[in-house]
């Protein structure tokens, strides 16, 4: 491992051993903080006896759906803003303001159109990624070289092939990273949104849990969102460097 | 204001040679955009490219090389004039049978070498087994083969440039044009490179175009040399070296080359001065 590595797991280690070693020697109130050892003992629990299954099952799909509808919209978003400059112009504005607006306030408004069901949560998922991965695919079409779009010329290649076989290849990178950050914005939306108003899934859950003062499922299932995240991203990150070593770019 | 034709040796050549490229009366001027103003980059320029021979053009940097060279080969539309490649005018696509390398790094990052060098074969659909022998040479001849699994940016300028060549080499163009191809290596590197792509004119039979601004490279790898002046650029000199066709490096070392080289530099020192001034360098 790096040294760097090494320092960063240190710290979690300390943190987190000094959070327990803080519940444990009565410093923090288990009304407040349960030890990190219960949380995850609990989880063990919840995860083997099946208690949570179905709202994992549930959060994971609505994250699913609003990622492949936020990075298939958002690309199709981009490649056409970037292909008509004027409309880019006059849509610029609203994308840079875009996350300044609060989604959640439409919630009640979303639920009137589509009822109370998984598709509120979906949109709401979708709205938080969909504009990441527009304007990462902007970025990435921007700055395709165009020596590289001349080459494709001097080869005879038509738009398609050009599109598929050059300019796809060359804005990868920045789709990557837009794919990443729809992700990551999805499963905000969607924890979030679940949390507000919904019956089911694990933001519900966690609310459930909160209402009703059950510390350790609430705490538990904190942590299991937080290392589902973090492996995720880990993987993500893994298959970027895999594919960016090599392109050195 | 006609370019002077000077021929720095007997006339050897015993039949009319035959046109490969030509333009005529063509200028390029780069529309305004916004608040920048529009640029008046090349112009009128008349040029004919022979048949199989080694052309090169000077000229001061700004001056419209590359542009030049996009106009030709078919990559951006003369604003006026018009230029005609193996008798068909040229217009608005890049003819099949002229290839090109660019003055800028146009290696595809996402490729290996090999498959950066067998990428337009591939996609004519040229037989594998084909392709594989085209390639394998390629890389020999380019000094390529320990780097035929690397990627791009695992490689020097110098040599990215050469992935570049040799990716352009196995479409076995009848016309290649070089914009500056050499610019990234070192004096040395850069004559024998000169003599690589001397060998690679003699076996190929390809008519070349080569741009650069060095004027040694010009003076021993051209049968004629056009300097250009500064932007808008035209071309106020052909000059023909009068070099037989087996020709290497070593002609450096000959008082003709000295002459040739002075030439040039006499013709492009004012025209350097002037683009410096306007701050073109
Ligand atoms: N796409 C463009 N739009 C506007 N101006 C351009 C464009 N391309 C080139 N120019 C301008 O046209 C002039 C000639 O450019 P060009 O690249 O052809 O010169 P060059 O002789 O190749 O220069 P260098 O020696 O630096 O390679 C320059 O002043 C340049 O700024
Ligand atoms: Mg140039």
């Amino acid at each position: 491992m790096s040294r760097a590595g090494t320092i960063r797991l240190l710290f979690v280690v300390l943190c987190v051993g000094a959070l327990e070693a803080a519940c444990r020697g009565g410093l923090i109130s288990p009304q407040f903080v349960i030890p990190p050892s219960v949380m995850a003992a609990h989880l063990w629990q919840l995860l083997i006896d099946g208690t949570i299954t179905a709202d994992i099952v549930e959060t994971l799909s609505n994250v699913l759906m609003a990622v492949i509808l936020a990075v298939s919209v958002g690309f199709v978003c981009g490649a056409v803003l970037h292909s008509l400059p004027r409309l880019r112009r006059a849509v610029d504005p609203f994308l840079a303001t875009y996350y300044a607006v609060p989604f959640f306030a439409f919630y009640p408004l979303l639920i009137v159109i589509f009822g109370l069901n998984a598709l509120p949560i979906v949109t709401i998922g979708f709205l938080f990624g969909v504009v990441a991965m527009i304007i990462s695919t902007i970025n990435g079409l921007d700055r395709i070289p165009p020596v590289l779009l001349k080459t494709a010329s001097v080869l005879g290649m038509g738009p398609v092939r050009t599109a598929l076989m050059i300019k796809l290849p060359s804005a990868a990178p920045h789709l990557f990273t837009g794919t990443k950050l729809a992700i990551a914005y999805s499963f905000i939306g969607v924890i979030a949104a679940e949390f507000i108003m919904s019956s089911s899934g694990l933001g519900y859950s966690i609310a459930y849990a909160f209402n009703s003062f059950d510390n350790r499922t609430m705490y538990a299932l904190m942590l299991f969102i937080i290392l589902l995240v973090t492996l995720i991203n880990a993987v993500l990150y893994m298959w970027e460097q895999a594919i960016m070593q090599r392109r050195g770019s | 204001m006609a370019a002077s034709v000077v021929k720095m040796s007997a006339d050897r050549s015993v039949s009319t040679p035959m046109l490969h490229a030509e333009m005529t009366g063509v200028t390029r001027i780069y529309a305004a955009k916004g608040k920048t103003p529009g640029v008046h980059a090349l112009g009128p320029v008349d040029l004919a490219l022979r048949q199989g021979e080694f052309f090169s053009v000077v000229g001061p940097s700004g001056c419209g090389k590359s542009t030049l060279l996009d106009v030709l080969a078919g990559l951006s539309s003369p604003t006026e004039g018009k230029v005609v490649f193996e008798g068909a005018p040229v217009t608005g696509s890049v003819p099949p049978g002229i290839g090109v390398v660019f003055q800028e790094n146009a290696a595809f990052p996402w490729l290996s070498v090999k498959d950066n060098i067998a990428f337009g074969l591939r996609r004519e659909g040229t037989d594998p087994a084909e392709v594989e022998r085209r390639v394998g040479y390629a890389l020999g001849f380019m000094g390529l083969e320990d780097f035929a699994a690397a990627y791009p940016s695992q490689l020097s300028g110098g040599m990215r440039q050469r992935v570049c060549i040799a990716r352009t080499l196995v479409m076995q163009p009848r016309l290649i044009l070089l914009d500056e191809p050499f610019g990234a290596l070192d004096a040395q590197t850069r004559l024998l490179m000169g003599d690589e792509l001397l060998k690679l004119w003699r076996e190929t039979g390809a008519t070349v175009m080569l741009i650069t601004h060095a004027l040694d490279e010009a003076a021993m790898l051209s049968d004629r040399i056009a300097v250009m002046s500064a932007r808008p650029g035209r071309i106020m000199e052909e000059l023909e070296t009068g070099w037989p066709k087996e020709r290497d490096s070593r002609i450096a070392s000959e008082d003709h080359f000295g002459q040739i080289t002075s030439r040039l530099w006499k013709r492009l020192r004012e025209e350097s001065i002037k683009a410096t001034a306007r701050g073109g360098a």
